[in-house]
């Protein structure tokens, strides 16, 4: 994400042209995650270690790329749009369709598109049965290695995508480490608790969002109702700004518990490798 | 009957794992329309052999030709194109995705958009026409084991397999289940297609095979030899290279105090079910105590609340008068109580540490395997050599992991492990389902032996006739009651198989009483 969101400034304000940025941002975000593959599928190395060293890469990169940028001053963005009809709706419209970045307008259709996708097509089954039991998969000749190659790569792409919506939309600009802010580890919580469900994914991304925006907001006033505000910004207010992520790391830990007890929690073969020829799975 | 043209064709396979020789130059032919039955002893290689059949392994040397043409075969996806289908000693499906998922999973039709409700359809299509019934929509982990299995045979006939490799199929159905799938196989031998068929039950291989093949330390010693002219002595002793005691002979008991004593015990689930509703049952000292039942009638359930894995939602469970219930594993394993469980690879071992780490694996806190805080190595690795010889583990040395152990000889490395402690209760739980003959009377033989020590052993177990052989009594479960308590002297099959099925035993004297 945060390579992304580098990639996505930087290139923003070299050429500016935002899409462009857009673009490399995603590049980024897929070449890095190939590493990520070639570690994980082709070494089977734990994909937890992988995971936190591809992490530091990236942001090794990020901070060495990212020299200067953050004096680089503005560009032009990504444009924010209003849908004309659906923004007349009373109460949704205002939230939800006005004025709102195209990149919004982007995750509203990516999550039925991906949820169709999971639990329709046949592309999709292959991929839930790859994450959920690959020696099944393997046996019946689906090419186990490769989609777990492909489906990284898009994972990848995705997170250089959520990067330059931070840089290029939400916040613009480069803060270096700070521009992310580590809200990308939200994502493993979330990749748990969604259970293979774009929907609940998109709830809990927006739950998060909401949560950090709500402390955001409740550090302004002076006056909270009657009482005087205790949230009132204190500098620096580090552990209010933590609030967020911890809070919605529970709330993902008890949504996934009663799951669990259905056995369908996170994907099943979540952090496995996949060796042909092991016993057992 | 087979016919002239052979379906599989294996000449010369040889097939090598590290330290193993798995499948030495082994020839094996498949006619057309017969079952064609596997033997062996546990790890004698023949999932070995099947794999490479199925293009799972690649074979080091050899020649296989399918219908009369040579066959290379790089991925299961290859073999099933021939025509082979494999259904695999472990099941192959995707636990939470639904029946038809699981079916048309891997298939190049349909191309993207899945409709659902025509797929369903097609799939009842092929139930029909085989007899072999299960719910197209529900998920895999919600169905019984037989009904997973019959899922992936459904899976093989829905991509046109004409030739059906079947890995241990029965070993874990049970009895009801198995007549039915032997009903199954016979329509499918009637409509066209050759099965190999992988067993340990020697009964059933000579009810339903034509011909068979025996494979002992990768070799064959016996190939496609018809069964009208064998006996089970005969397969036994060509599969284990010796004389079989099919049942052991067993001195009459000498049962000591109530060693264990259950009392009203009642127990949840996974899911949430009562599964134990009220459970008393007394152990003595020296005896054998069978629990009959089919699966799934709270057997697991009662033996994990025993030893401690399991909390009890009431009820009493008094190891020599001291009442360990909703303790834990750890004063279970302090009382002496030895856990011989149903799930060998999840609970029994832990599969990718070493053969003996696994065998001291509960004796490791108490000197001189291990000290408050270090191991000793050299202690460690002489009592598994001892172990390991004196229960005839077969294994390439101590060192290798234990999931690469064959089924039989994992079960005898637990044992092994199990016994070292001296028990003084044995909670054994199906100890002998999918072992070899030759491996079945070793777990017997330990089990009398243990008996003879006096310790008190509570054995689960589906097979009838081996609850019959080595119980002093036997309790029968039906939906986590027990129906009734009879002698193995004073009762029959039919008796125990009534109360099986759910009657108590004072009604079925009852109605014999009434008819004398
Ligand atoms: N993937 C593997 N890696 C290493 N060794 C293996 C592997 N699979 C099997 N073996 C070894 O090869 C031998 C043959 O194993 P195989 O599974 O074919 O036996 P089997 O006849 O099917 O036994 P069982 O009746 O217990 O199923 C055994 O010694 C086993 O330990
Ligand atoms: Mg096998």
């Amino acid at each position: 994400m945060l390579l992304g969101a580098m990639f996505g400034f930087k290139v923003a304000v070299g050429t500016g042209n935002p899409w462009l940025g857009l673009l490399v941002a995603m590049l980024a975000g897929g070449m890095l995650s190939l590493l990520h593959a070639v570690v994980t599928i082709n070494f089977q190395a734990d994909q937890v270690v992988s995971g936190l060293a591809t992490n530091f890469v990236g942001i090794g990169l990020s901070l060495v790329l990212g020299e200067g940028l953050s004096k680089a001053g503005t560009t032009a963005l990504l444009p924010n749009w209003t849908v004309p009809g659906l923004s007349a709706i009373p109460i949704l419209g205002p939230i939800l369709f006005t004025n709102q970045s195209i990149l919004v307008y982007f995750g509203y259709l990516l999550t039925p598109a991906v949820a169709f996708y999971i639990n329709r097509t046949r592309p999709g089954m292959h991929l839930r049965a790859v994450g959920e039991y690959p020696s099944a998969a393997d046996a019946l000749g689906i090419n186990v290695y490769r989609l777990r190659y492909l489906y990284v790569f898009i994972g990848g792409l995705l997170a250089g995508l959520a990067g330059a919506t931070i840089s290029l939309a939400i916040s613009p600009g480069w803060f270096s480490e700070l521009t992310t802010a580590g809200q990308g580890w939200i994502a493993i919580g979330i990749v748990i608790f969604a259970q293979w469900n774009p929907w609940r994914a998109l709830a809990g991304a927006y739950m998060f969002g909401a949560l950090r925006r709500l402390i955001l907001d409740l550090q302004g006033p002076t006056m909270l109702l009657w009482f005087e505000n205790p949230f009132r910004a204190q500098s620096p207010g580090f552990f209010l700004q933590m609030l967020p992520y911890a809070l919605t790391i529970i709330i993902l830990v008890i949504g996934s518990r009663s799951a669990m007890k259905k056995r369908v929690g996170a994907p099943a073969a979540l952090g496995l490798p996949y060796v042909r020829g092991e016993r057992g799975r | 009957m087979p016919q002239i043209v052979n379906a599989v064709e294996m000449r010369g396979i040889v097939k090598r794992f590290p330290g193993v020789l798995a499948n030495d130059h082994v020839d094996f032919d498949l006619c057309q329309g017969e079952v064609h039955a596997l033997l062996g002893e546990n790890g004698a290689g023949k999932s070995t052999l099947m794999n490479v059949l199925a293009g799972l392994y690649k074979p080091e040397e050899g020649a296989i030709s399918v219908e009369g043409k040579r066959v290379s075969f790089n991925s299961p996806r290859d073999a099933i194109a021939a025509g082979l289908g494999m259904v695999h000693q472990h099941f192959m499906l995707v636990p939470s995705q639904t029946v038809t998922e699981n079916i048309i999973l891997g298939l190049e039709a349909p191309r993207f958009v899945l409709n659902m409700a025509e797929l369903d359809k097609k799939i009842l299509a092929l139930q029909e026409q085989y007899g072999l019934r299960v719910d197209p929509k529900a998920k895999i982990w919600q169905l019984s084991v037989g009904e997973q299995q019959r899922v992936e045979i459904l899976k093989m006939l829905y991509r046109g397999a004409r030739v059906l490799i079947l890995d241990e199929p029965t070993a874990v159905l049970t009895p009801q289940e198995i007549k039915e799938f032997i009903a199954t196989l016979k329509g499918m031998v009637a409509s066209g297609h050759s099965i190999v068929f992988i067993s340990h039950k020697l009964d059933e291989v000579l009810a339903i095979a034509n011909r068979v093949t025996v494979l002992r330390h990768g070799r064959a010693t016996a190939s496609g030899v018809s069964t009208a002219g064998t006996t089970k002595r005969k397969l036994a002793e060509l599969m284990v290279g010796r004389d079989v005691i099919f049942f052991l002979e067993k001195p009459p008991a000498t049962p000591g105090p109530v060693v264990l004593d259950l009392q009203d015990l009642k127990a949840e689930n996974d899911r949430g079910l009562q599964a134990l509703k009220g459970v008393s049952l007394q152990v003595r000292a020296g005896e054998i105590l069978g629990i009959a039942g089919v699966a799934g009638n709270g057997q697991s359930e009662l033996a994990q609340v025993i030893t401690g894995m399991r909390k009890a939602l009431s009820g009493h469970v008094r190891v020599n008068g001291e009442d360990v219930v909703n303790r834990s594993p750890r004063v279970a394993i302090n009382r002496q109580v030895a856990h011989v469980p149903e799930d060998r690879n999840g609970v029994g071992s832990a599969p990718s540490l070493s053969l003996a780490e696994n065998l001291i694996m509960k004796s490791y806190r108490k000197a001189p395997v291990g000290s408050r805080l270090a191991l000793n190595r050299s202690v460690i690795r002489k009592q598994a050599e001892e172990l390991k010889t004196a229960f005839d583990i077969a294994a390439p040395n101590i060192d290798v992991q234990a999931r690469l152990l064959s089924g039989g000889n994992l079960q005898k490395a637990i044992l092994a492990r199990e016994m070292s402690a001296e028990p003084k209760i044995i909670v054994a739980v199906q100890p002998t389902r999918g072992l070899d003959v030759g491996a079945i009377e070793a777990v017997q033989r330990v089990l009398l032996d243990e008996r003879a020590r006096g310790t008190a052993i509570l054995l689960f177990s589906e097979e009838l006739e081996e609850v019959m052989a080595l119980s002093d009594r036997i309790a029968v479960i039906y939906e986590g009651q027990i129906m009734g308590e009879v002698k193995p002297e004073e009762t029959t099959l039919e008796q125990i198989g009534l109360m099986m099925a759910g009657q108590r035993l004072e009604n079925i004297r009852g109605e014999t009483d009434g008819h004398e």
